[in-house]
């Protein structure tokens, strides 16, 4: 393997694990803030209870995002010096700026959240909260921004001395509209991701027959991650016509369609296919739908591989240009069927409310529980479709990734590190979900309000500080 | 001032903020194990840092992105020449990181103990590495005419970049006792005290060598610079204010000593980045190395907006928790005091 297929594996890997803990940080702290202002407003201990058992998976999860969060930081200099010393100019601000505006935001009121409880007044500390989801929020900005810019560069010149872009436009950046639509795609899907957190925990607690207060939760996680389900739904496909525009090859790639067509249909499924297979056998197709998704018009047109091929060959010298066909087709499908089970099992529970049997029916609790696989495979392959659809480029248009790698890094000290962060990972993998187990299994505890009439029956778990070092 | 000398200037705070701040987190970690002599001796030490210690090392992380936005030509010959000396750094902050939040979680010696010596050595070995880092910035690294790295892992370590690595662990053993003395009181308090008495000596004489070889190695002449002798009085200053028993200002003396010697560091850098052992030519400086002056703007803008901000509330998070932590705080006998938390959320609830 060459150094270049190491370092993309790397990150790749390093990556994915990231975004397991970041969606879930995103929307957990949104839904605990939300928690605690229903306590702060109602004075209902049980919400207050809700608050810190949802809290506690919050900062377990932190912890881990923060430190692979940093890893990736690093590795943008250690494994792609060649594409920080090109694009630095541009690339790099958003980076800084998501240093000094959001995680000194979101680290600094976390410490203040964990160890506030009785230091500050219960208005301020509801404050602290919040100033811990806004942070994420305002972290995943910068993040989006800065990637956007490689699926579509925006608001910059080439230097004619250096031959770097540089930026001339931050402006033109935070107004890109792969930015836009696919900041709020994250968004959504991140308060999905936590709401079936949420809801699996709470699942999990009402099937075992816990404290009701979960009923409350599981109500919670419906009522927010449906919605945010669906939107995610209609923003993603918003998002597929603006990549369709910029980026072609992505959506071609994503439907294997090597032909230009105009209606094009999508297929269910297919057997075969990838790039060295451009005529797989495609099963049910649904007329229209790709013409549907790629350009909102019942009739659009679709260039297929083969032209792109051609027209980018004119355009950018000789090469191959086309991405990973098998990896684009099936994470397209991956993230859409994942996306319609989570919304479907969302509308079996938002019935069963209706029905007041929501914390009664066995079925849908079990189903619950083990749903809270699907938004983390819906996460992983949405990147899968969208970093690998990049490919061969780093930059759209302007960077070819093979020319991003670190000249300066060998194949050895690449495996060494590949093995040193596998490692490490799987141990973090290992360590967080033996918490988060841990912690999601427990009954509610008293928070320290109700503390006096509980002191006497604080049972040995509850002793156990929950927030504390 | 020009624009990129502003920003050089910028990442030196930025570097010296975070060796002020998470520099006595590392001698807090270092130092829990030896300074907390039972369970309750331990988690007082640790939680003094508990609120801060995420907050202190996002000045590490503005660090490596504000060295990325403002001279990607430095980010990128630094992060990918010192590759393997990072992979370590990173496990280092990780098995760290992680052990503050977990060790806790469950009740268990062996579940803490094992997190304990990841704390113990996570601590130790980043500021050691950093400061190996650092020194290689100012001792010179091979490099060739395209700003490319050319050496190897060994080259990462020659004597001045160990030096300065084991120089900073001492400072940061140091600010760590003195920052412990302060936050704390009985017998946690007293051992503080009674480590930073011992080490302030050795890390004076230690800060002295650094700063002699540091102005020797820069080569910018023999008048001495005057961050450089800060840095020794302030050393040796906390030893004696350590052994008046006046914490604060101990506590004080070892942030100066610490700030002094990171700023000796690019103070004799300047306006290099990184030196090139292979030929003076291929210096990478700040010009060589910049963004372009329209970022530089922009970022301007955001750091004079943003960095008040983060300065005021990390201020305000320091006042929260001003109040000092005791052992008793943590023992579970004296749980009368203690009872109406059964939670165990305020560890002071008989405190203070």
């Amino acid at each position: 393997m060459s150094t270049l297929d190491l370092a993309r594996w790397q990150f790749a890997l390093t990556s994915i694990n990231h975004f397991f803990f970041v969606p879930v940080t995103i929307g957990l702290a949104f839904l605990t803030a939300l928690l605690q202002t229903a306590w702060y407003r109602h004075r209902q201990s049980e919400y207050l209870r809700l608050t810190r058992f949802f809290g506690t998976l919050l900062v377990i999860n932190v912890a881990v995002g923060v430190v692979t969060g940093l890893v990736q930081e690093f590795e943008f200099g250690m494994n792609w010096s060649a594409y920080s010393r090109l694009v630095g100019d541009i690339f790099g601000a958003p980076l800084a700026m998501e240093g000094l505006i959001a995680f000194f935001l979101e680290s600094t009121f976390l410490g203040l959240w964990i160890f506030g409880w009785d230091r500050l007044s219960r208005r301020v500390h509801l404050l602290t909260i919040w100033a811990v989801a806004f942070g994420t929020v305002a972290s995943a900005a910068f993040i989006m921004a800065a990637n956007s810019w490689m699926q579509h560069p925006v608001g910059y010149v080439i230097n004619k001395a250096t031959g770097r872009p540089q930026l001339n436009d931050i402006w033109a950046v935070l107004t890109n509209p792969v930015f836009g639509w696919g900041y709020l795609h994250v968004l959504l899907a991140s308060l999905v991701t936590a709401a079936a957190v949420m809801l699996a925990v709470s699942a999990w607690q009402l099937r075992k027959g816990a404290h009701e207060g979960f009923g409350f939760s599981m109500r919670l996680s419906l009522v927010v991650g449906v919605p945010a389900m669906i939107l995610a739904m209609f923003v993603g496909s918003e998002l597929g016509v603006i990549e369709a525009r910029y980026q072609p090859m992505k959506i071609a790639a994503a439907e294997a369609q090597w032909k230009t067509c105009q209606p094009c249909s999508f297929s269910l499924f297919q057997i075969g296919g990838g790039n060295d297979d451009k005529t797989p056998t495609q099963i049910i197709e649904i007329p229209h739908l790709l013409s549907l998704l790629a350009t909102n018009s019942w009739n659009g047109k679709v260039i297929g591989l083969n032209p792109l091929q051609a027209q980018y060959q004119r355009r950018y010298g000789p090469g191959y240009y086309v991405p990973n066909v098998f990896i684009q087709y099936w994470s397209m499908r991956v993230m859409a069927y994942s996306a319609g089970l989570i919304l479907l099992l969302g509308l079996w529970g938002l019935w069963l409310i209706r029905r007041k049997r929501l914390a009664t029916s066995r079925v849908f609790l079990t189903t619950a529980v083990w749903a809270v696989i699907l938004p983390f495979l819906m996460n992983t392959a949405g990147w899968l479709l969208t970093e690998s659809g990049r490919q061969p480029w780093i930059v759209q248009g302007i960077a070819l990734t093979r020319n991003g790698v670190s000249p300066s890094v060998s194949t050895t000290e690449l495996v060494i590190s590949l093995v040193v962060f596998g490692l490490l990972y799987t141990g973090l993998g290992v360590v967080d979900a033996v918490l988060m187990l841990r912690y999601a299994r427990r009954e509610l505890a008293p928070g320290p309000a109700q503390a006096e009439q509980a002191a006497a029956a604080a049972d040995r778990d509850a002793a156990l500080p929950s927030m504390l070092y | 001032m020009t624009l990129v000398s502003l920003w050089f200037g910028l990442i030196a705070v930025v570097w010296t903020g975070f060796f002020v701040l998470e520099g006595f987190d590392f001698g807090v970690g270092m130092l829990h194990g030896v300074i907390g002599k039972d369970e309750p001796g331990r988690r007082a030490a640790i939680n003094t840092i508990g609120p801060l210690w995420d907050g202190n090392e996002v000045w590490l992380i503005t660090a490596g992105a504000a060295m990325f936005a403002a001279f990607p030509g430095w980010y990128a010959t630094m992060f990918s020449g010192l590759y393997l000396a990072l992979v370590v750094l990173l496990a280092a902050l990780i098995a760290r990181g992680i052990s503050f939040e977990y060790r806790g979680k469950r009740d268990s010696a062996t579940w803490r103990r094992s997190w304990d010596g990841m704390l113990t050595g996570g601590s130790l070995v980043a500021p050691l590495l950093i400061g190996v880092g650092l020194g290689d910035l100012l001792h010179g690294l091979p490099i060739n005419g395209a700003g490319e790295y050319t050496g190897t892992f060994w080259n990462l370590l020659q004597p001045y970049g160990l030096f300065t690595g084991v120089t900073l662990v001492t400072i940061c053993v140091t600010h760590g006792a003195t920052f412990i003395a302060l936050k704390t009181t009985g017998q946690v308090r007293d051992r503080g005290l009674r480590v930073a008495r011992r080490s302030a000596p050795v890390t004076g004489l230690l800060v002295l060598g650094f700063v002699i070889w540091t102005h020797a190695i820069a080569g910018k002449g023999v008048a001495p610079n005057p961050v450089e002798i800060v840095a020794v009085l302030a050393v040796f200053a906390a030893a004696w204010l350590a052994h008046e028993h006046r914490e604060g200002w101990a506590f004080a003396a070892t942030t100066i000593a610490m700030a002094a010697s990171i700023a000796s560091i690019f103070t004799e850098l300047y306006p290099r980045v990184m030196v090139s052992s292979t030929s003076p030519a291929f210096d990478l400086t700040i010009h060589n190395t910049a963004s372009g002056s329209y970022s530089l703007k922009v970022m301007t803008i955001v750091v004079a907006i943003f960095l008040p901000v983060v300065l005021a509330y990390t201020a305000w998070t320091y006042y929260v928790f001003r109040r000092r932590l005791s052992d008793a705080d943590f023992r579970p006998q004296l749980a009368e005091t203690g009872a109406a938390d059964p939670a165990g959320i305020s560890p002071t609830a008989g405190g203070a």
